[in-house]
């Protein structure tokens, strides 16, 4: 787990309010908010659509599709194949996009200390 | 055969094996537990993989367990929710929560929640919630020991069933004491597995007696219950609109509640870094995800092989469901260790809620408030062993009083009293520059005294044939879960409570927690030892 630990940098030693207001910070900030949040909203829409289903359109969940397998069951279980896809798709983002430039700013932080 | 099911002594037997097995591997890892760290947090020496496993084991509880394939043995369709809201809320704990927060906090919610805040009452109001929390969470797991017993080891009396119930929480204490989080986890890792393990071999007996096909099992179900109902939504909540409304207000306390369990937050502690939180977390939706589509082939086991009738009259109820299905496929033997798992599972889950609890009083309310951050060495973890054999007595009790109760039940109310109690604050503090204390505490407390409230005044506690108090007539409030009043209100309470403030909280101290939360700068590494 070596690479990834953090520096054992106390909070007096850096200065927050410079790095808050830093370029790199502003970007890392905003590719994490510009995923985290339309993303989680396009997952909690289509969960609470189930829910208004299943409660309020019961004969349309009970339309059979496959056999007795009904559309009810398909969207459920659709439910659970769209949770495994955003998770995989949010750890490439966040190894890709966010990983990189939080460790970037770890660094500088550190190197700002030291001078 | 609803008399005695199985052989109990083999039922004891191999529950006995596994009792011993986990105690030799948590003496093994307690070994060094030394500091607070190590106590509360396992010196953070977990990976990614071994905690995400410990983290399904944390969640599937007896209530994932018995009581969805009771559910979707009974109610079919509408049993399914439990699986698909225990789920999605993964969602919210990955996306919004467990990074910033193991980056910012060092051991509980509190510590997080009262970074930029007044230290004081942000810390006694979110030790309140945490231990309001493991408390509903425990008495459904010991409500679940209990109901189990009698089915399991041919114990139908509650006196015995009592005495039961004592000695599981008699055995949790111990396995708290010594182990601390170290020993927790490693017990949750092989629960985890025995768990997913025992539900898989289930899962593929069962669709290979109908010939691995769905359609085939669902055919089957609905020719045995004798109501082709169980397959569509509707049998439990589409009755009136007053239980289609309780079924949104579920909906939305399963998926709000996860990200602020208590006991599943600390778990993010015991890994060294961000990243291993958040490879943690995607094993954890992995296994509880597959985990989730098993009960669904389980539950409709159950309806085919066994039927509703029969579970509904036998001891234990609804609960029995997955058990007799083991029966019945496996004879003495399958039951033996599907029973010896779900009792492991309690135990577990048990231990895991009474460390969440016992470190939120001994480092938030203790060491933080009582002795101002100026206890001396060593006395915190004192205090937290002290407070382990005190919350275990009360889940011992507690546990007696809500014997019978329905399992998957009891466990949304505490999802329900989460999400309104801490979620709305965990959100605002992570992403909200303008919260402030009054926001903080106008939140926790409006979401914690509404859910209480409101479910006391429901049919839940009295008025009700299936209420913890039958004969009583208190129940004002016609919603059984009180997720979809108490957690709007809460979000609104912290609004109003932030926007009215006259007093701005320190900006220093809003960078410090912004920048940190996102870089990991200054984050507790892991120890070495």
């Amino acid at each position: 787990m070596g690479d990834e630990a953090p520096r054992s940098v106390t909070e007096t030693e850096v200065d927050f309010a410079r790095l808050q207001s830093s370029e790199p910070f502003r970007e890392l900030k905003k590719r994490h908010r510009s995923f985290v949040f339309p993303v989680l909203a396009a997952a909690l829409v289509w969960y609470f659509a189930y829910v208004l289903l299943a409660g309020y359109a019961p004969e349309f969940m009970s339309t059979p599709v496959f056999g007795s397998i009904n559309v009810g069951l398909l969207i459920g279980l659709g439910q659970v194949v769209t949770t495994f896809v955003i998770t995989m798709v949010y750890v490439a983002y966040a190894n890709r996009k966010l990983d990189p430039l939080a460790a970037q700013i770890r660094d500088d932080a550190a190197r700002a200390e030291v001078r | 055969m609803e008399t005695e099911i199985g052989n109990p002594w083999l039922n004891v037997g191999i529950f006995a094996a596994f009792v011993l097995v986990t105690l030799i591997i948590v003496f093994r890892a307690s070994r060094n537990n030394k500091t607070a760290a190590d106590y509360y947090a396992a010196g953070r020496s977990f990976t990614g993989p071994q905690n995400g496993t410990a983290i399904a084991g944390d969640y599937l509880s007896a209530a994932s367990f018995l009581g969805i394939c009771g559910a979707i043995a009974i109610n079919g369709y509408d049993g399914f929710l439990y699986s698909i809201g225990f789920l999605v809320a993964w969602l919210v704990a990955l996306l919004l929560v467990a990074e910033l927060l193991r980056n910012t906090g060092r051991f509980t919610m509190a510590d997080v929640l009262s970074f930029r805040l007044k230290q004081r009452p942000v810390r006694i109001a979110a030790a309140t919630t945490t231990l309001v929390v493991c408390f509903f969470y425990l008495l459904a797991q010991m409500a679940g020991a209990g109901g189990l017993v009698s089915l399991l080891l041919g114990i139908p009396d509650k006196v015995g069933q009592s005495i039961v119930i004592a000695v599981v929480g008699a055995l949790m204490i111990v396995y708290v004491l010594v182990g601390g989080m170290k020993g927790t986890t490693w017990v949750q890792i092989i629960k985890a597995f025995l768990l997913i393990a025992g539900a898989g071999v289930m899962t593929v007996w069962v669709l290979a007696l109908h010939g691995f096909s769905l359609s085939t099992l669902l055919d089957h179900a609905v020719e045995t219950s004798g109501n082709p109902a169980i397959l569509g939504p509707g049998l439990q909540y589409g009755v009136s609109a007053i239980t289609r409304l309780d079924f949104l207000s579920l909906g939305l306390a399963l998926v709000l509640g996860t990200a602020a369990l208590p006991h599943v937050l600390m778990r993010f502690y015991t890994v060294p870094t961000a990243k291993e939180a958040r490879r943690s977390v995607v094993w954890a939706i992995w296994l509880i995800g597959i985990f989730y589509v098993f009960t669904l082939v389980l539950g409709y086991g159950a309806a085919a092989l066994i039927g509703p009738e029969v579970i509904k009259a036998a001891p234990g109820g609804a609960n029995s469901a997955a058990p007799l299905l083991a029966f019945e496929l496996g004879g003495s033997l399958l039951l033996g260790l599907i029973s010896a798992i779900a009792f492991a599972t309690i135990l577990a889950v048990v231990a895991g809620l009474t460390i969440t609890a016992a470190a939120s009083y001994a480092h938030d309310i203790y060491a933080s408030v009582i002795k101002k951050g100026k206890a001396e060495a060593g006395s915190e973890v004192k205090v937290a062993r002290r407070t382990v054999v005190v919350i275990g007595v009360v889940a011992i009790i507690g546990g007696i009083l809500a014997n019978g109760q329905n399992v998957a039940f009891l466990v949304a109310l505490a999802f329900a009293v989460a999400a309104s109690a801490n979620l709305p604050t965990i959100v605002y503090s992570l992403f909200w520059k303008r919260f402030t204390t009054r926001g903080a505490l106008w939140s926790m407390y409006a979401g914690l005294g509404s859910a209480i409230l409101l479910i006391v005044f429901s049919p839940v506690v009295s008025g009700a044939e299936t209420s913890m108090f039958p004969d009583a007539h208190f129940a004002f409030w016609p919603l059984s879960n009180p997720g979809i009043v108490s957690i709007p209100l809460a979000f609104l309470a912290g609004f109003v409570g932030t926007i009215s403030a006259r007093s701005k909280e320190d900006p220093a101290k809003q960078s410090e927690m912004e920048v940190r939360s996102l870089t990991g700068i200054g984050a507790e590494g892991a120890t070495q030892h």
